[in-house]
């Protein structure tokens, strides 16, 4: 395949102002749960509601956050996931990472240090889906799929200051 | 157990209103009350059952690690003793650094590691510190297979990064996998 790699949005790193850090830094912790609970952030970093608001939209919208709001438990919303590796020739990456990237249900591919070279997420909505999935692509590429599905996850506290 | 959580279909409506994002603005539970209905006491009464039943995990924001400076990432992976792995495994998650901590299946003989642990760091240093971090706590439950206990996968290159989309028909619809990797 000629068709070279697609090249996943920017991942800069942004500058950030001191409210900035603050905020990112607090709100990793979580949002209290009440009526206006920007008001109570704002409160606590000495600013105001608005700028909070505002401050956080643009964290949103600069891509600084990926996300703002409830984490789901993807277990209890249904679905199925699996984390799938791959052992590539290297004269053969693009080719296969064009085929693994073409099933919508590959959510994130990464190609890591390792005999097993490349690694990526399947999600479907059942277990068969996923079966599937990773038949077609042990067909299309002709190369055995390493299938590691979760059997137990951990809670994560994950908090990255800055 | 992983026990199977039941979901009312207005909490349902919440998780499919919610999934992007909660509004921002500055009564974001009243504006959600508005769409569902019910009063702002009512929904604040159902995030909080939410959050007690581990359906949310928590409301906040969740950084795109590369965007504030984590540009170091490792997929470390460990061979633990099983019976020991998920009182470690739960040690391990703890650790402000870790953003996914799972056990998995060995596939013997040429992959021994069932703890996985997704780490980020500013620099390789610090990569490393908490690479040493985790393998000073495991230290008594590690094993060891052809002479290795522990991998650290550095990713070279990010070939794809989307969402995981569930186009579901019927009860959850549209939903997101909410998790960062």
């Amino acid at each position: 395949m000629k068709a070279a790699l697609k090249t996943p949005q920017s991942n800069t790193p942004i500058e950030l102002d001191a409210l900035d850090k603050q905020l990112l830094n607090l709100l990793q912790k979580g949002l209290p749960v009440c009526e206006q609970p920007f008001l109570d952030v704002a409160t606590q970093l000495n600013s105001d509601e608005k700028t909070i608001l505002t401050k956080l939209q643009t964290l949103l919208d600069n891509g600084v956050l990926s996300r703002f709001g409830p984490m789901f438990d993807a277990a209890c919303l249904g679905g199925a996931f699996t984390l799938a590796a791959i052992e590539v020739p290297e004269e053969r990456f693009v080719e296969v990472t064009n085929i693994v990237n073409s099933f919508a249900q590959v959510a994130h591919n990464y190609q890591r240090e390792h005999r097993l070279n490349m690694w990526f997420v399947i999600g479907t909505e059942n277990s068969e889906e996923i079966t599937d999935v990773i038949q077609q692509i042990e067909q299309k590429t002709g190369l055995p799929v390493v299938n590691m599905p979760k059997e137990h996850e951990f809670f994560v506290g994950l908090y990255l200051p800055v | 157990m992983e026990q199977h959580q039941t979901i009312s279909s207005l909490e349902r409506q919440y998780i499919v209103l919610t999934q992007r994002g909660l509004p921002l603005c500055s009564k974001p539970y009243q504006a959600l009350a508005e769409q569902l209905g019910i009063s702002v006491e009512q929904t604040l009464a159902m995030t909080n059952s939410l959050l007690e039943r581990g359906i949310i995990r928590r409301i906040a924001a969740v950084p795109n690690h590369y965007k504030i400076g984590y540009t170091f990432n490792g997929m470390t992976t460990w061979d633990i003793q099983d019976d020991k792995a998920i009182e470690y495994g739960e040690k391990i998650g703890q650790l402000d650094f870790v953003s996914h901590c799972y056990l998995r299946p060995r596939h013997l003989p040429e992959w021994n590691y069932n703890l996985f642990a997704m780490i980020h760091a500013q620099n390789k240093s610090q990569l490393d510190q908490y690479k040493a971090q985790i393998k000073e706590i495991l230290r008594e439950v590690l094993q060891t297979h052809q002479g290795k206990s522990h991998q650290v996968l550095n990713s070279t290159k990010i070939l794809k990064k989307t969402g995981l989309r569930l186009n579901k028909k019927t009860n959850t619809q549209g939903l997101k996998e909410t998790t960062n990797v």
